[in-house]
């Protein structure tokens, strides 16, 4: 069991940035969060936000142009690994080599990935139980028989049916819900400490999504993993984590416990966003409140606040300089948005 | 219906529509069977109204959209469909020669803006287009309706000489309604149009949608899986479910009380934007049945809770329990579904 006082994952300051023919794309530009053991960390945001290279980053699976130009991935590593030492070791990630053999170790071992694209993901080539499998045996010290065995179980664990034969189907042979569960099978065969789900809902229908969705609920409890829970919807981020991170053009906006984002957002884009939902309770075929504009192409990311030109309480001259800082407004609760320096100064 | 309008006349009727696909196997591409893609499917449109299709992947829904656009022949089936001459023609029967002045009157919405627009053609060309084929040849005119469009959808027409590249997800959405509207349709079907949209544009095109629909008192089938969004826009909503129809009634209805097990259930399944409200154990199990393959009685019952031995012998018909509710199931009456707001 890991130290429930100490986070699983601190990142410092993250910047990812693609240099391009054209010019410098910024699309992670200084993030910092912590992960805690068993917290499901949700990372909301629509596209070029920088959600999902940040967790590729966290891999370090960036590809170039892509590259990590500066910050700290701390992750602290279980001691069962490391014989003899008797403190939990901290290691930065973003000093090691992407292709070495300890970032190979973490990756799949400590860390593992649900991507966005099961179909995309597992190779049509290969049977799905020898893909887990393959994983197995490369971060356990099993025979073939007993990596089998394991991920047999695995399939049990996940809800597939008749495991032992979908073990040598191939992955077209499954539905779009088998698939994804043999997906979290696979990320699940090494006891990870942190799971990394990328959007792993958004290629399935709303009845397979609630049970995936379930069995992701299901299995945090079992296990102490921490999970960061990727996604542009907002309700299944509402159903789904404990703490949430809303961002924007690379920066976060905002970040706290889910129901302070919900019932309490404080940065004027998480506002609009949630403003800007149709929900099922809501009343019908009326004018939707928008964000006027759209996302900027990340090329010209505008100056200071990247939200300004969106931003209904746009002050100029100030929001236009420098990004506002990450502030406390709250229990956790931290929002970068310049309309929040005087409230801090009166309190 | 939630508003009735003055002229509840229907716009399209479409009677026991049915299109299967025949599976193939072999080198003598010998028919080994059918896919029941839509299966006796019936619903009427009236003019000025919104209907939402509903359901999982593999439903069928966008299946029903191309038979109505023809661009699918159905097997079999009427869609009877009140031309804007006020004539009624059946476009299930017409030949593709019959089908030339019909088609400019229903247009299509597509799911996925980059792949629906041309990237080697500017603005100008994609929602001229329409225009050209159906003889506006003075390019001045051209000009002139693409303009009025594009300020019609929101875009500034100065833009026309561009290419879709220079446009954002939302804009092009925007071009490929102007695309649609070109031709005055009376029918517009909406395959998912925001589906592919990030949250904070969807609500820009659902509002521009809704605006366009009051202005040109357009009629619009609108598919979609978001019930969320499907209930925002939609007068009417019918549910399908390998590729019959489950449920049908107006949105306040089926959402207030629905009377299909699937339809309580798909709308149970949708994550509520409220972490104060997380949902319970309800959950569907198991996958949707292939079409090819479907399971006997009422197509639904493995995987319904309530399922009781007539679900499993006899196929339920459509039928309509209420005015203006249809649902086809056989435990209708007695079951006590709940249903949100």
């Amino acid at each position: 069991m890991s130290d429930p006082r100490q986070p699983l994952l601190s990142v410092r300051d993250l910047r990812v940035h693609f240099f391009m023919d054209e010019g410098v794309v910024k699309a992670v530009d200084g993030i910092s969060f912590d992960v805690w053991p068993g917290q499901v960390f949700g990372v909301v945001g629509e596209s070029g936000c920088g959600k999902s290279v940040a967790m590729k980053a966290m891999l370090r699976i960036v590809e170039p142009p892509g590259r990590l130009v500066s910050g700290e991935i701390l992750l602290r590593r279980s001691r069962a690994k490391r014989d003899g030492d008797q403190r939990d070791l901290v290691q930065d990630l973003a000093r090691l080599d992407p292709g070495g053999a300890e970032m190979r170790e973490i990756r799949g071992g400590e860390i593992a990935l649900i991507p966005q694209e099961p179909m995309a993901a597992f190779s049509p080539v290969h049977q799905v139980g020898d893909q887990v499998i393959e994983a197995i045996m490369l971060h356990r010290t099993v025979s073939g028989r007993e990596a089998r065995a394991i991920a047999a179980q695995l399939f049990r664990d996940v809800g597939i049916p008749d495991a032992e034969e979908r073990l040598d189907a191939y992955s077209w042979q499954l539905s779009g819900g088998l698939r994804q569960r043999a997906m979290i099978a696979m990320a699940l065969s090494c006891d990870p400490r942190l799971l990394i789900a990328d959007e792993p809902t958004t290629a399935v229908d709303v009845t397979t999504q609630a049970q995936v969705l379930r069995l992701l609920r299901r299995l945090r409890e079992g296990r102490d993993a921490a999970i960061i829970f990727i996604t542009h919807d907002l309700g299944v981020i509402a159903q789904m984590a404990d703490y949430v991170m809303v961002m924007y053009l690379g920066l976060v906006m905002e970040q706290g416990p889910v129901d302070n984002i919900f019932h309490a957002a404080k940065h004027p884009y998480t506002q609009a966003l949630l403003r800007s939902i149709p929900s099922v309770e809501s009343a019908p075929r009326v004018t939707l409140p928008t964000i006027s504009g759209s996302i900027p192409h990340p090329f010209n990311r505008p100056r200071g606040c990247p939200f300004h030109p969106r931003c209904p309480h746009f002050i100029p001259g100030t929001c236009d300089r420098e990004p506002p800082p990450l502030r406390p407004v709250g229990d956790g609760h931290l929002v970068s948005c310049v309309l929040y320096d005087q409230a801090e100064a009166r309190t | 219906m939630s508003t009735p309008s003055p002229n509840a006349a229907p716009l399209l009727e479409v009677r026991n529509l049915r299109k299967h696909f025949p599976i193939q196997k072999g080198f003598r591409r010998r028919i080994v069977g059918y896919v029941r893609a839509v299966d006796d499917v019936s619903f009427s449109i009236n003019q000025g109204e919104t209907l939402g299709l509903v359901g999982e992947s593999g439903c069928g829904k966008t299946t029903t959209a191309r038979c109505v656009l023809r661009a699918y022949e159905p097997t079999s089936g009427e869609m009877l469909f009140r031309a804007g001459n006020g004539q009624v023609v059946d476009l299930a029967r017409l030949s593709r020669k019959e089908l030339r002045p019909v088609r400019p009157q229903i247009q299509m919405i597509f799911q996925d803006p980059y792949g629906s627009l041309n990237p080697r053609m500017p603005i100008f060309d994609i929602v001229g287009e329409p225009l050209l084929v159906n003889g506006m040849r003075d390019r001045r005119m051209r000009v002139e309706r693409v303009a009025e469009l594009l300020r019609l959808v929101g875009l500034r027409p100065e833009f026309m000489q561009r290419f879709p590249h220079a446009f954002s997800g939302g804009q092009r959405q925007r071009i490929g309604i102007a695309r649609a509207l070109a031709l005055h349709p009376r029918l517009v079907v909406a395959d998912e149009p925001v589906s592919a949209l990030d949250v904070s544009v969807q609500a820009q095109i659902l509002n521009l949608m809704l605006d366009l629909q009051r202005e040109l008192h357009l009629t619009y089938l609108f598919i979609g899986h978001n019930l969320s969004v499907v209930k925002h826009i939609c007068d009417r909503v019918a549910v399908m479910y390998v590729g019959k129809l489950a449920e049908m009634a107006s949105a306040q209805e089926l959402y207030s009380a629905p009377r299909h097990p699937y339809t309580a259930a798909l709308m149970a399944a949708v994550p509520v934007a409220d972490p104060r409200h997380r949902s319970g154990d309800v959950e569907l199990k198991g996958e949707v049945p292939s079409p090819a393959n479907p399971p006997s009685g009422c197509y639904f019952h493995p995987r319904c809770p309530h399922a009781v031995d007539r679900c499993r012998a006899e196929v339920p018909a459509l039928r309509e329990i209420s005015p203006g509710h249809a649902v086809s199931c056989h435990r209708a009456e007695e079951l006590a579904l709940r249903g949100v707001a």
